[in-house]
């Protein structure tokens, strides 16, 4: 396993179930502070999954459970005592699809906020512009404010979602495929935005694109049938992998 | 299955190996033009590089073209990266034969000074070390690669041999020194053909063991 001196989150022996069917299969894995880990693998692979336990989004699905651990800044998010609405403002996700609320630009910012129970209009005022100039749109809607999120473009929708997660001041940031609904020069747009982003905060990405995996991580981590395959930093992941499969995958011989 | 990128790899394998044979071919000639006085060989040597200068350019549009369409990774990637040096290494092996035939040419024109035996051991070893270097290459072999690199200190002893041969024969003969120092120059191409030699088995060991050996004394 690889280790750091800085991790932000540490899993060990993690088990999932849905139900009957285990979805992963001991995972041990630590993800460092303020840089980027991409899970790359076929569908069906438990990335996703993976990450899904993270900011314990799976706790909704009916009939699943797991064993092992997960420690963010070393205390365990399963825990009885995890307040879970604190542990999803600190664990920030952005999905593949972008899904603003049906509200303007301005509201679907403040929603997350005004929850955590601000209500200071010039305070709100501050968190809006610095989260869409956090996430590289303020330039474009700072004179639609008051529009419908609808009505922004797909890439521009999903650069908003993720200042709609920057709102909530996240110190990690969960992202399932956010490009892969998107045209190139979007893409390109939040590819930059991850590279600006990992400054500030510590990024799980999920993706199928493995060149974007190779532009934007720092770390790469494949997994294959539930199981962690290869972990390592980007570089020597794809120049040169350890592990066979690992190789077989991202060189398109199978998966 | 990624079948266009393999089709792409399939192809760039076999104009390495044209490029392949024809560089070893143009050593093989020249040192036996040189050898046996053959103006014959030494010509098409000459002639040919031409032919080794055209593959190069086709094999390195064909790894740019990969590069750009199919974004290779891991072994594909040291593949692609591998087989662009090489060629480059192949394609100066060729000039470095042809050098050595316009120095068999004017070793033919002229009173033929007579080619030591540290030079005709030379010349062996350095085919040798070319042919096993593509060998290697071919079966992906990282042992072999290694012989290589250890053959090219024997290649670079035999090289400062010559110069002191050469030095004695020019005390001894000094109306004979353009003679003698068509030798050194002899000597010098081979001992530069041995290290593109040895350039192409470090090359194979990146692209079998994804490790950088060149500049390293660890690799034996």
């Amino acid at each position: 396993m690889v280790n750091f001196d800085n991790p932000k989150i540490i899993v060990k022996q993690l088990d999932f179930y849905y139900g009957e069917v285990q979805a992963l299969f001991d995972i041990s894995l630590q993800i460092p502070e303020k840089q980027v880990t991409a899970l790359i693998g076929p569908s069906g692979c438990g990335k996703s999954t993976f990450l899904r336990m993270l900011n314990r989004m799976n706790d909704i699905i009916p009939g699943t459970h797991h064993q092992g651990k997960i420690l963010i800044d070393n205390s365990e998010i399963y825990s009885d005592n995890t307040d879970v609405v604190q542990l999803r403002k600190s664990v920030g996700m952005v999905f593949q699809k972008s899904n603003p609320f049906p509200k303007s630009v301005y509201d679907n910012i403040a929603y997350g906020p005004r929850i955590h129970g601000i209500t200071d209009k010039n305070v709100l005022n501050e968190i809006v512009e610095k989260s869409l100039q956090g996430a590289a749109l303020w330039d474009e809607v700072k004179d639609r404010l008051d529009e419908s999120a609808i009505s922004l473009s797909g890439g521009q929708q999903q650069r908003l979602c993720i200042a709609r997660a920057l709102a909530v001041e996240p110190e990690i940031i969960l992202m399932d495929e956010p490009a892969s609904a998107l045209d190139p020069k979007s893409t390109a747009r939040i590819e930059n935005l991850i590279g600006e982003l990992r400054k500030e905060y510590t990024i799980v990405i999920v993706t199928h694109n493995m060149q974007q995996a190779a532009r934007v991580s720092d770390m790469t981590a494949f997994f294959y049938e539930g199981n962690l395959i290869e972990h390592d930093q980007t570089q020597t992941i794809f120049t040169s992998p350890a592990i066979k499969q690992t190789e077989d995958y991202i060189t398109g011989r199978f998966g | 299955m990624n079948r266009h990128l393999f089709h792409e790899i399939e192809l760039i394998k076999q104009s390495l190996l044209r490029i392949s044979a024809m560089a070893e071919e143009a050593v093989k000639k020249s040192v036996f033009a040189l050898t046996n006085h053959n103006l014959e060989y030494a010509l098409e040597v000459i002639k040919n590089d031409e032919l080794i200068d055209h593959e190069e350019v086709i094999l390195e549009e064909n790894c740019l073209k990969v590069l750009a369409l199919h974004q290779p990774v891991a072994m594909d990637l040291r593949y692609i990266v591998s087989t662009l040096k090489i060629n480059n290494d192949l394609e100066r092996i060729g000039d470095l034969a042809v050098n050595i035939a316009k120095l068999a040419v004017r070793q033919i024109e002229r009173s033929p000074a007579e080619i030591p035996a540290g030079i005709t051991s030379m010349a062996k070893i350095v085919q040798d070390m070319l042919k096993s270097s593509l060998d290697a290459m071919v079966k992906m072999n990282t042992k072999k690669a290694r012989k290589v690199c250890q053959a090219d200190e024997e290649v670079d002893i035999l090289h400062k041999d010559t110069f002191g041969y050469v030095e004695k024969k020019i005390r001894r003969n000094p109306e004979q020194t353009g003679d003698f120092l068509i030798l050194i120059g002899i000597s010098r191409y081979l001992e530069r053909i041995a290290d593109h030699a040895t350039n192409i088995a470090e090359d194979v060991i990146y692209m079998v063991e994804g490790e950088i050996s060149r500049h390293s004394n660890s690799i034996f």
